[in-house]
């Protein structure tokens, strides 16, 4: 893909996710650090802040993951609560991003709207919110609301959750807010005053929260299906994308891209951030014999047995993991083997089907498929290797930049900010010092108009 | 009646809300009202208290607006204050920019998720380092329901509300608020200490049989469990109460480390002293006696201004007197030093000061009213204590319902 020679040079986003409850984090190593210490995220935050990092992100999951009824004990288990920590880390940078997932499913409006408003106030601009749904009833079964959302309405019941968390953020005017010592009046008459009205909520009140810093937090989200890559393209600042191969990111970008233009937005204010590994060495060689030791650390045998266990719905213990794929059908029907984590491999029969056909012609062990499929090749190189590959990426349109994770807790970020990030500051691609105050100017997107006070609004006293 | 000893200083907490807790402190030239929303104005009150060595600073919060119950429960009045950030993120904010201060927010049972509530207060332990608590506290409002449109609550009067008479979904309601608790602190113990082993041999990072589900049932709400953040640094954070009844009193008794209450005068005290230790006793509470702490709303002596003449001229902007829940002290450090004197006397294990005007009353209560009452043994001179728990004298090693005996 060539590019026009108009073209100005994209700023490449960043985020840096803190590893967590996944195979992908080498606990074991002796310089893993804490997952739950607050040093840990304080260390990564700032780390991301001196490479000049657009924002640290947070993931979230609501239960414990369970094999075959018993909590999991192979990968990272346990996390904190996503607000609690960005909150805590808005005292420990100054410039930095602080995103987090908070499910739309377990929380109500209001609740969102308050939290992540004050939030926004709390970091001077610098919050972000990754929409997810959850409507698995093993999550559910830790919240008093839980299961009662029939998965057919999952991008509704987000939709509206978005549309009047948006609302209360807009519920104060500038010039409600008065402060006027001398004269005695604080606020305007029914400042803060609400009204939603919709299929999945009715909630009506007062706001307490003034508008935030920037208007709105920033929205991210993911979207795969056709729905959900118009739901994220309508509604959403930034999307995290599944894709990580040039080709395939680059279809994606330019799909998603083209679905927000349809629906009348600027294409540059929608950001897509593929998540993405790294892994650095003094030579290539080097690097790519790390990579390869460390994707051989992250799938055990017994990883790799629990990996496909996820696909196959079933147990695969019995299975020698250096041997051939199970011969035994997934089970389609049954209740999740492995519960608490999102459903990836919605078709199992067909996705056993393309593994044993993957494994028949390249001649790879079960071990060896579940490498394959679940670990990720990342950006692999010498430091400069690995800034013109995530260059040319950003540059060429396969994304807009990356969410990168690394395998260490806290430290694995510390390489990349020390090596890569001069390298392309160098080349102009990434900013050498923050030049906007909140998350919105940082990343070049507009802050979003307040509609204009409606007549309900103009009247006087009373609620 | 008990008396402070020296190696045992009273509990001297700060609650802190908006401009100050007289609803015109935030017309008084020190106040900033603008700031509110600040960061910078809460890490500067939490840094305030914990120069003056104040054990724990409370962060007032309402699941709705704030207005004020009393005297203006629909907020419609404009000359009050009509914001207020979630308090648990400020208190979250506030933890890494302090080193010894209790950090206490108040956090709503009522329209909440326990699973929520229980992993943030957690997690504030974790970040602010074994510091955190909770003031746990019950919504009662129609006003406040309609925020979720989940459920339907009859209107209430505040002071019906506060004596816990007249509508039965009250009691209903503190019912639920204990069942929370008690969901709460199960979660906070379903992690066991050590159940983090990182057994790199076998790769468990956990040992499993130390992670439990709570199974929680209740009439209100029904949570599974484990919870997905492990035990706390104080294995159980510091929780508390502010209770005017005897229904609060027994939520507290069965569920709470310490409660705030509001004695009128002298008299009053050895009345709401002994009530409470008799909701203790009804709920046959075990091991840690309640910490009994007494709000108190001061409005001290101020340069060329005694409190008693400013709260007139407080009251006189507001249009009225002060209508509040907590005795007013209005005087001298040395007068107000007096009355916690005979609290404490009187079997108090300390007081809760609520500053008329922030940051006016705070920094008299650490300039002027500290000193004195370490003068009388009555405050501490330095923190002696990493936890919340420790300074509060709670038991460090906190039994985990969960764990083999």
């Amino acid at each position: 893909m060539s590019i026009p020679e108009h073209k100005p040079r994209k700023q490449i986003i960043l985020g840096a996710h803190l590893g967590g409850v996944n195979h992908h984090t080498l606990w074991h190593l002796p310089e893993s650090g804490s997952q739950i210490d607050f040093s840990s995220f304080e260390h990564t935050a700032r780390t991301a802040e001196r490479g000049k990092f657009d924002f640290f992100f947070l993931a979230e999951g609501l239960a414990l993951r369970e094999r075959d009824g018993e909590v999991f004990d192979q990968d990272v288990v346990g996390r904190p609560d996503t607000f609690t920590v960005l909150a805590s880390l808005a005292a420990v940078t100054d410039h930095l991003g602080l995103a987090g997932t908070i499910s739309s499913t377990f929380n109500e409006p209001y609740e969102l709207a308050r939290q992540l408003a004050s939030l926004d106030h709390l970091s001077g601009g610098r919050a972000a919110w990754n929409v997810v749904t959850s409507f698995d009833a093993f999550t559910g079964a830790n919240f008093r609301r839980g299961g009662y959302l029939d998965r057919s309405q999952r991008y509704e019941r987000a939709a509206e959750t978005l549309a009047a968390v948006r609302e209360l953020w807009d519920a104060w005017a500038d010039d409600d807010l008065v402060i006027d010592k001398e004269a005695g009046v604080f606020a305007r008459p029914g400042a803060g005053s609400f009204r939603h009205q919709g299929p999945q909520f009715d909630v009506s009140g007062r706001f307490g929260v003034p508008r935030p810093p920037q208007g709105h937090p920033v929205i991210l989200q993911a979207g795969v299906s056709p729905q959900g890559r118009d739901f994220a393209a309508a509604g959403s600042d930034a999307i995290f994308s599944p894709y990580g191969r040039f080709d395939e990111a680059r279809e994606y970008y330019v799909d998603v891209k083209a679905r927000a233009a349809r629906l009348g937005r600027n294409p540059d204010h929608l950001k897509i951030l593929p998540s993405a590994s790294f892994v650095l060495g003094d030579t290539e060689a080097e690097a790519r014999e790390r990579a390869h030791w460390v994707r051989e650390e992250q799938v055990t045998g017994r990883t790799a047995q629990i990996l496909l266990e996820q696909i196959w719905n079933r147990d695969l213990s019995g299975y020698d993991p250096d041997g051939p794929l199970p011969d035994v059908e997934p089970l389609v029907d049954a209740p999740p083997f492995i519960a608490g984590r999102a459903l990836i491999h919605a078709d199992r029969p067909a996705t056993v089907a393309r593994l044993r056909a993957r494994a028949e012609a390249e001649g790879l062990s079960l071990r060896q498929i579940a490498i394959e499929e679940f670990t990720r090749g990342g950006f692999v190189g010498t430091p400069t290797q690995v800034a013109d590959a995530l260059d040319r990426f950003v540059q060429d349109d396969g994304s807009d930049g990356f969410v990168l994770g690394s395998h260490l807790v806290p430290t694995g970020l510390d390489a990349f900010v020390d090596s890569v990030v001069p390298l392309l500051q160098e080349r102009g691609s990434l900013r050498a010092e923050y030049t906007g105050s909140t998350l919105r100017d940082n990343l070049g997107l507009p802050a979003p108009l307040r509609p204009a006070r409606s007549p309900r609004e103009a009247t006087p006293a009373g609620v | 009646m008990a008396s402070a000893s020296p190696d045992r200083p009273s509990i001297v907490a700060v609650a802190l809300d908006g401009a100050g807790w007289h609803p015109a402190a935030w017309r008084e030239p020190a106040a900033r009202p603008e700031a509110l929303t600040d960061p910078a104005y809460w890490v500067d009150l939490a840094r305030r208290a914990e120069a003056g060595v104040v054990d724990l600073v409370t962060f007032e919060d309402s699941f709705g607006l704030p207005t004020g119950p009393y005297d203006d429960p629909a907020g419609e009045r404009t000359d009050r204050v009509r914001v207020r950030l979630d308090a648990e993120l400020v208190a979250a904010r506030v933890a890494p920019a302090t080193r010894h201060v209790g950090l206490v927010p108040v956090v709503t049972t009522t329209h909440t998720e326990p699973f929520h509530v229980s992993k943030a207060l957690a997690t504030l332990d974790h970040t602010s380092r074994g510091r955190a608590g909770w003031q746990v506290r019950v919504s009662a409002f129609a006003a406040d329901a309609a925020l979720t449109g989940r459920r339907e609550v009859p209107e209430v009067a505040f002071e019906d509300f506060l004596a816990v008479r007249g509508a039965e979904h009250v009691a209903d309601l503190f019912d639920e608020g204990a069942a929370v608790v008690d969901t709460v602190r199960a979660l906070w113990d379903s992690w066991e200490d050590g159940a983090e082993i990182r057994d790199a041999a076998t790769r468990r990072f956990i040992d499993r049989d130390k992670v439990h589900r709570v199974e929680v049932e209740t009439p209100w709400f029904s949570v599974r469990g484990p919870a997905i953040t492990p035990r706390p640094p104080q294995g159980q954070p510091v929780v508390t109460l502010l209770a005017h009844a005897a229904v609060p009193y027994e939520l507290a008794a069965r569920a709470g480390d310490v409660v705030f209450v509001t004695p009128a005068d002298d008299a009053g005290a050895a009345t709401v002293l002994a009530d409470v230790r008799a909701a203790e006793a009804r709920v046959g509470r075990t091991g840690e006696p309640l910490r009994v702490v007494a709000d108190l709303a001061v409005v001290l002596d101020a340069a060329g201004e005694p409190g008693a003449v400013r709260l007139a001229r407080l009251d006189a902007r507001d249009g009225g007197p002060w209508t509040t829940d907590a005795r007013v002290v209005a005087g001298s450090a040395a007068a107000a030093a007096g009355v916690v004197e005979t609290l404490i006397r009187a079997g108090y294990d300390g007081v809760r000061l609520r500053p008329a005007v922030l940051p006016d009353d705070l920094d008299a209560i650490t300039a002027d009213l500290l000193p004195e009452l370490r003068r009388r043994g009555l405050a501490r001179s330095a923190y002696d204590a990493g936890t919340l728990r420790g300074l509060l004298h709670l038991p460090a090693d906190v039994p985990n319902r969960f764990a083999a005996a």
